[in-house]
């Protein structure tokens, strides 16, 4: 499952996509969050599963925009720690 | 001139009902679901996967006390006790706030799962319209989420939108849809805002629209806002949509000409999506645990 989190407003998209099929609950993401964005809990979306997977927090969910900000200079090049320590590549940002 | 002020044109239809065909008693599995949202409070309860009664009712400013009163409601006349439901969940906005509920699931999971039951085992695409939020859904045919989007962030593209309208407008809230059907569409007001929304319509009317027109604009926009959400998630058929604004045929009818899609004909209150969801997975979860 494609999991995003995020939101639209008059800034624009911003979402970041958990693909939960590829996520094996490591944990190793929420570790490299110096933001704490991101947690590892059971699956809320399929009830009747009991792997974890990660997702964004309640508390991040909508302002992460801001909350990203710091891991997304204006120039150079954009290497997000969440998106490195993924191994099996679950994690994805929209912008 | 007293009474027609303080006349409340958002004020939807509640409703309750109970099964004539089944009995409770022989039912072997009794569970329910109660999907405490932000503007209406349903509660289903379901016998053997079948739905027995439920209540669809407005939610006041304490959570328990919605869930507690819409269940008494659904429960009402039937004899059936609050005690003989084995497995309640609660979803929506309030979910850990319903007394008697064992577990709390999230809405996304209990909408795919109600839409599935609903309009059948063909729904690809699931777009929920609620009181104060908006979720795209995409789920396989168990009904099972492969994918979601939610936008939270405000009211625009909500049902508490359209109760604005409805209020600035003094237009009921059920018939809303039909009168916003012009022959000629005009250009939607701000998509991003109600309040802007809002203070546009305000704007329009002065200069000598008529309601048909503003309420046009104002469906038109709406429909547009959900429609971005969508085809970021990507539409696949069969597509439905829950939630109050389903009855809104102004709404529905410009989501389906932006998308190109047909949305089935409610067969249940599309509002009952998420409490019909959440039964089934009470009655999923008593399977679960005896198989153990």
């Amino acid at each position: 499952m494609k999991a995003n989190y995020g939101y639209k407003d008059g800034s624009g998209e911003f979402y970041i996509t958990i693909d939960t099929e590829l996520c094996d609950g490591c944990t190793r993401c929420v570790e490299a969050c110096p933001e704490k964005v991101l947690e590892v809990v059971e699956n809320e979306l399929d009830p009747l599963a009991e792997e974890l997977v990660a997702r964004v927090t309640d508390e991040h969910r909508k302002k992460i925009k801001y909350s990203c900000a710091p891991c997304k200079p204006t120039t150079g090049p954009i290497n997000l720690p969440c998106v490195q320590s993924c191994e099996p590549g679950a994690i994805s940002h929209s912008w | 001139m007293a009474n027609s002020e303080s006349k409340e044109y958002w004020r939807w239809t509640e409703s309750r009902w109970t099964n004539p065909d089944l009995d409770w008693k022989n039912g072997e599995i009794i569970s329910a679901g109660v999907d405490v949202g932000s503007v209406s409070t349903q509660s289903v309860v379901m016998v053997d996967g079948e739905i027995y009664c439920y209540a669809n009712m407005r939610t006041g400013s304490d959570s328990p006390d919605s869930a507690n009163k819409s269940m008494k409601w659904a429960l009402d006349g039937t004899e059936l006790p609050l005690d003989n439901i084995e497995y309640a969940v609660g979803t929506g906005y309030g979910r850990v706030n319903v007394p008697f509920a064992k577990r709390a699931i999230t809405e996304i999971a209990c909408h795919a799962r109600g839409a599935n039951f609903m309009y059948g085992p063909t729904i690809r695409t699931v777009l929920d319209m609620g009181g104060q939020d908006c979720k795209a859904i995409r789920c396989d045919h168990r009904g099972k989420v492969t994918a979601f989007l939610m936008n939270d962030k405000c009211a625009a593209g909500t049902g508490r939108g359209m109760e604005v309208f409805a209020d600035l407008l003094q237009v009921h809230i059920n018939e809303v849809g039909q009168m916003s059907l012009v022959d000629e569409e005009p250009e939607p007001v701000s998509s991003t805002c109600v309040v802007f929304a809002k203070s546009e319509a305000v704007a329009l009317l002065r200069k000598g629209w008529s309601k048909d027109n503003v309420l046009a604009a104002y469906c038109g926009a709406m429909a547009h806002r959900v429609v971005t959400l969508l085809e970021r998630l990507g539409v696949e058929d069969d597509f439905a949509i829950t939630g109050g604004i389903a009855k809104n045929i102004g709404v529905v009818s410009r989501i389906e000409k932006e998308l190109k899609v047909t949305a089935p004909e409610p067969s249940i209150d599309p509002q009952l999506a998420g409490a019909i969801g959440g039964a089934l997975f009470g009655k999923a979860l008593v399977e679960k645990a005896s198989k153990k």
